[in-house]
């Protein structure tokens, strides 16, 4: 009932009308962002995040909501009809997606992709309303010693059991880790890393290594390599809608992808790649028209967008009730949180419950417009895809930079911008994973808190990390998530059936 | 996949990452040995230093052992001059800022840089798009944001 009560309550904040304005821009900005290229939901956020940064923190967070749902509709457009996913959440969907799309059925499996982002969002919105206040009363109990355990699960989970080469994924997350040393030790206000000069004393900001890596990393990357796969928009045939076919065909995917999407992407260990290649695989096994799969099954659509958009909202789960990022976006999140001064957690549920539940339920809000919005008007967004490349990176480099110079103009700060998108290139080149490095980067100097301050109530004992039954378990998982890729070596598990 | 490409002798990228990684190791180590700080229990602040660069070190000679198996993905040839394009772009950015030359002038100078380097050759124009562009983000900044961006003389004109 609490529940219900807080949700309502959280309903009449959004609802205030300039609320609904600051939401209502939020889609569609993120959309109009998301829809880019090469810029997944992580990057939009990264992006608009300095365009929410003169708002009121009710304001902004909810514009937030509104530009990451609509960065992660953008990003299944472009996956749809350019086949180029902007993260590898959105894989599934363009495999089959575009396929759909060439055949001319782009139309429907813009409209599967959306209605059923809708429907996953919404039901795990739900799941994460009821979830949310029952995991902040557990973590209430929670000693530094668990949140130490629950980030070294996290860390291991980003970066060792994802991507194609576990050593490549740690070598990332170590040097993201590296990163964060960097600036004021919090404890004892000792300078790190810091060589002398004075801005690198506040350490490096999330959003300037997240726009490097992706944003000026992706310019880089695309350039070196331009004259050899052009990219084609596919046009879009036919009718936008879908037929009473496809609803046939699509609305148990919808439920199935939201059932393996919400419960995986709420665990610590996360992330939106396993569920949608769950959900990939579950339908062509399911499928009643088997052939169509790899040919363009609408299945193959419905299914892994509600389960990246169910997953998404997952992810929310650790994010607002333990303050734990567990995808880049989510990382991304985080900071922009601390922008606002707000530290997500259990207190933050105590403290400051209108915020908390006027963004629940915006995430609502959010995905009502998205769909009131995106089908009509699918044919904008499709225009903003033909832009000519150049242009397009050239704007995207400028958004990159303006996003850094707004919060932070000065040149050290343009310079590592410079430098991460350098390194973000090299990282594609050679298939390093770019994203544990950011969660590195902002969950290294949290797990090094929480050791220090689990290591000071013990009194120096490291024994009090394994004495504690959740810590010893959760340190017990990391541990196998981490040598299990290298045990079982032969085990590449997605490829395999998705090659 | 990287696995059927067998090179002969030492992959050299995987060799130059590993000793990059050495080398950020041994910098992560070399400070905090040079701090004076010590925290009187529990862990202080060169503990997770430390642990990092033996972290680092180890992945160093991972990538060592990676260089004599196999190595790491081979990439296509990249297109240099592109890539010095979009670099000229942005020092000219950082230099614009540095100097007091303002948001705009900076901004079109990368946006015409960028497109050149993803193969326009229309440099006047890209570079006139570019300021127009810039002016326009920077009014909405200043404006709807109060938000002001870097200004040199031209913006100054405008506030």
């Amino acid at each position: 009932m609490d529940t219900l009560l807080s949700l309502l309550h959280g309903f009449t904040v959004a609802f205030e009308p300039a609320k609904l304005l600051f939401c209502l821009i939020g889609v569609f900005l993120g959309t109009a962002v998301g829809v880019l290229p090469g810029i997944g939901p992580a990057l939009t956020v990264a992006l608009l995040l300095p365009v929410t940064f003169k708002l009121d923190p009710g304001g902004s967070l909810i514009m937030f909501a509104g530009i990451y749902y609509g960065g992660m509709y953008g990003g299944s457009t472009t996956a749809i009809l350019l086949n180029a996913p902007g993260e590898s959440a959105s894989l599934a969907t363009a495999l089959e997606g575009s396929k759909m799309a060439k055949a001319g059925r782009g139309g429907p499996a813009l409209a599967t992709s959306a209605i059923g982002s809708f429907v996953a969002g919404l039901i795990a919105t739900i799941g994460l309303a009821f979830l949310a206040p029952w995991l902040v009363e557990v973590a209430v109990k929670f000693g530094p010693w668990d949140y130490f355990a629950l980030m070294i699960v996290a860390f291991v989970t980003v970066s060792a059991t994802f991507g194609d080469s576990p050593l490549r994924g740690l070598t990332s997350l170590f040097l993201g880790i590296a990163l964060g040393l960097i600036g004021i030790d919090k404890l004892t206000g000792q300078a790190r890393l810091t060589f002398g000069v004075p801005e690198l004393l506040n350490g490096v900001e999330v959003t300037t290594l997240a726009v490097g890596l992706f944003a000026v990393g992706e310019a880089f990357y695309v350039a070196s390599k331009r004259f050899r796969d052009p990219e084609e928009i596919i046009p879009i045939k036919g009718s936008l809608w879908m037929t009473k076919e496809d609803w046939k065909r699509s609305w148990a995917p919808w439920l199935r992808g939201t059932a393996f999407g919400f419960p995986i992407g709420a665990l610590p260990a996360g992330g939106a790649e396993v569920p949608t290649f769950l959900s990939y695989s579950t339908e062509k096994k399911l499928c009643k028209y088997p052939g169509e799969f790899g040919k363009g099954a609408i299945e193959g659509v419905a299914g892994p967008e509600a389960a990246n958009n169910a997953s998404a909202a997952g992810t929310l789960v650790p994010l607002l009730t333990l303050g734990l990022p567990t995808s880049a976006t989510a990382a991304i999140m985080l900071a922009g949180f601390q922008q606002y001064g707000l530290n997500p957690g259990p207190l933050l549920f105590a403290e400051k419950p209108d915020l908390v539940w006027g963004l629940i339920a915006s995430l609502f809000i959010a995905n009502v417009m998205l769909v009131i919005l995106n089908l009509p008007l699918v044919g904008l967004w499709v225009r903003l895809l033909a832009i000519p490349q150049p242009w397009l990176y050239a704007g995207i480099l400028v958004f990159a930079t303006m996003g850094t110079l707004a919060v932070n103009g000065s040149p050290v700060e343009l310079t590592m911008l410079f430098a991460f998108g350098f390194i973000g290139y090299l990282m594609r080149r050679y298939d390093y994973p770019v994203a544990p490095m950011v969660v590195g980067l902002i969950l290294g100097p949290m797990a090094e808190a929480q050791l220090r301050r689990a290591l000071q109530i013990s009194l120096g004992d490291p024994m009090i990390l394994l004495e504690n039954p959740i810590s010893a378990t959760l340190l017990g998982i990391a541990f196998i998530a981490l040598v299990a890729p290298f045990v079982m070596k032969g085990l590449n598990r997605f490829k395999a059936s998705e090659d | 996949m990287t696995n059927d490409i067998r090179a002969q002798g030492a992959d050299k990228p995987a060799l130059i990452v590993g000793v990059l990684l050495l080398v950020v190791a041994f910098l992560v180590g070399y400070d905090a040995a040079q701090q004076t700080i010590v925290a009187t229990y529990g862990l202080g602040p060169t503990a997770m230093p430390y642990v990092v660069a033996c972290g680092l070190v180890i992945l160093g000679f991972s990538h060592f052992v990676v260089a004599f198996r196999g190595g790491l993905p081979k990439p296509e040839a990249a297109d240099g001059k592109a890539l010095l394009w979009i670099a000229a772009g942005l020092v000219c950015l950082i230099g614009c800022i540095a100097l007091g030359g303002g948001f705009v002038i900076a901004i079109a100078l990368l946006f015409a840089c960028t497109a050149r380097g993803m193969g326009r050759r229309a440099f006047a124009v890209d570079l006139a798009i570019g300021f127009v562009l810039g002016l326009a983000i920077f009014l909405a900044f200043a404006k709807l944001l109060t938000l002001i961006l870097p200004s040199g003389p031209l913006e100054r004109l405008f506030l």
